[in-house]
């Protein structure tokens, strides 16, 4: 760790970390990073391990995809993130791909992932090289999607965050860790490594479902995840709920006005589709991904309704 | 800048390899271009499509987007390593006899991640078959000549241990 965050502090803005790498080196192929240096954490023993202790299970930052999905711990405490992290991209992805990589995965969009010849041709974007944005057309702000698909689900389950740089070491409530800001979506300084991510043991008594948009479902990045988790009484009355949706704008949306909407009553039919339309009123996708931003809207309360159903039988 | 070259040692296929490579090399350009085993296939060279899949430490990887640096101190086995002196492994006659090939372009991925699977297990599902080349794209065949050859040569592989038991 220490030798990391040394070579970090040491390289700068020339360095770069890697764990899986199946985010960045794509993305440096395509020069949207141009890093001179980069320094692996795949070996950093501090990030490896998926343990219960003091109350929490702590996954080790640079834990695949394919051992979260899985871990019996994990699939028996927090079933949702085990599917999450099964639904990441394909196979041989989930095999290197880390969960750390995936919190800290970049923000996506039809005019940034691309080629810089493709790019370059369009004179590139606010993101990387250029001065306007094409999805806004006027805007000053970037609004690429946050597209990985393990956050909402730790969303919906409490978790917490460690990240630690060269002298100190500070944990983050996953919510405040995404800003909505698509050029740089987390409040993770440069320097800074993520270590862990902390889930409450007590959430496990929740129910929790998750569900994903996606165009190929061997393989692509979400155009839309749903993540629920609700403590729901023996005799079916709601004490609470919580939903959050992402693959949207650049940072995972916590659905508001829920509570309001189901606690002290059952998820029956009718409350189910209460909840969906209250999700399908909060969210508007721009054109930031390839596929038509009102059938990506028209699809929210769809998958809402599915993923609360899933949770009825959870 | 100018490219920085470097000394590798790869495990490939079970041999021992030192090479002097650019270090910004992937392992797929590592094999290819410096080793000659062009088995692996640069498809899109950026993770999408399975063609580069290799087996690194027993678990089908994408050699396209991994530093060589990173495959250091691990095992590689490609699509050229898969067959022993005595003949074909018994998928790949399977995928002979089920014409499970077209073009072959994606045909040693294929071969790798299914591999990977058998040496798990010799009774999979169909479906766990299914899962475990879902990032194997094939434009080609329709996959249904792949599925059938992974579940006749899981067969085989079951049938040849039976009779080695019962040999011994
Ligand atoms: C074809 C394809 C499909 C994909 N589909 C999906 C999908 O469906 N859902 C999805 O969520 N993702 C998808 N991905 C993206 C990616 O595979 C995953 O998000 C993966 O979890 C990224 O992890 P990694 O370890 O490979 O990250 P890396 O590529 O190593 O890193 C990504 C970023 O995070 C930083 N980083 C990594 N680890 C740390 C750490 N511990 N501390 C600080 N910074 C760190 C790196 O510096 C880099 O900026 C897909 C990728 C491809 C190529
Ligand atoms: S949202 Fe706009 S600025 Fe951001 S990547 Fe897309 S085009 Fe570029
Ligand atoms: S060439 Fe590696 S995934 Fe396509
Ligand atoms: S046989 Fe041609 S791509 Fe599979």
């Amino acid at each position: 760790m220490a030798e990391a965050t040394g070579l970090m502090s040491q390289y700068a803005e020339e360095a770069m970390y890697v764990a899986g790498g199946t985010d960045l080196i794509p993305n440096m192929k395509h020069r949207l990073f141009e890093p001179t240096h980069l320094i692996a954490l795949k070996s950093v023993s501090e990030l490896s391990g998926i343990r219960e202790e003091n109350g929490y299970l702590r996954i080790g930052a640079a834990e695949t995809l394919a051992e979260v999905a899985r871990h019996p711990g994990v699939q028996k405490l927090f079933p949702a993130l085990s599917d999450a992290a099964g639904h990441v991209a394909g196979p041989q992805l989930r095999n290197a791909g880390t969960i750390g990589g995936n919190l800290c995965l970049d923000t996506r969009c039809t005019y940034y992932n691309q080629t810089s010849f493709w790019r370059g041709a369009l004179g590139y974007c606010l993101k990387k090289d250029g001065t306007v944005c094409h999805v806004t057309s006027v805007g000053k702000k970037c609004v690429a999607a946050h597209s990985a698909d393990t956050p909402p689900v730790l969303m919906t389950l409490g978790a917490t965050i460690t990240l630690a740089g060269p002298q100190r070491k500070r944990r983050v409530p996953i919510e405040d860790f995404f800003i909505a800001d698509g050029i740089c979506n987390t409040r993770r300084t440069p320097v800074e490594i993520v270590t862990e991510i902390r889930i409450p043991l007590s959430a496990a008594n929740r129910r929790q479902a998750y569900a994903k948009l996606r165009q190929r479902k061997s393989i692509d990045f979400p155009l839309l995840t749903v993540a629920v988790s609700a403590d729901i009484e023996g005799d079916g009355t709601v004490q609470s709920i919580n939903g959050v949706v992402t693959a949207l704008g650049a940072r995972p949306r916590a659905l508001s006005g829920w509570d309001d909407l189901a606690v002290g009553s059952t998820l029956d039919a009718d409350m189910i589709d209460e909840l969906a339309e209250r999700a399908h009123e909060q969210c508007h996708p721009l054109e930031n991904l390839i596929v038509d931003a009102d059938w990506r809207r028209a699809m929210v309360p769809v998958y809402v309704r599915r993923v609360l159903e899933k949770l009825l039988i959870a | 800048m100018p490219a920085v070259t470097q000394i590798v040692r790869l495990n490939v296929n079970g041999d021992l390899r030192e090479i002097g490579v650019p270090m910004h090399f992937t392992l797929l350009e590592t094999l290819r271009y410096e080793l000659g085993l062009t088995g692996s296939k640069q498809g899109c060279d950026k993770g999408d499509c399975g063609a580069c899949t290799v087996i690194l430490d027993g678990r089908p990887t994408l050699s396209c987007i991994t530093p060589v640096c990173e495959a250091e101190g691990h095992s590689v086995i490609t699509v050229e390593g898969l067959a022993d002196a005595d003949g074909p492994h018994p998928l790949q006659d399977a995928f002979d006899l089920h014409g499970a090939a077209q073009c072959g372009f994606c045909t040693p991925g294929i071969l790798c991640s299914a591999i990977a699977l058998l040496e798990q297990t010799t009774s999979p599902s169909r479906r766990e078959v299914k899962e475990a080349l879902a990032g194997n794209l094939c434009r080609c065949t329709g996959y249904s000549k792949i599925y059938d050859a992974v579940m006749s040569a899981a067969q085989r592989l079951q049938v040849e241990a039976h009779l080695d038991r019962s040999h011994r």
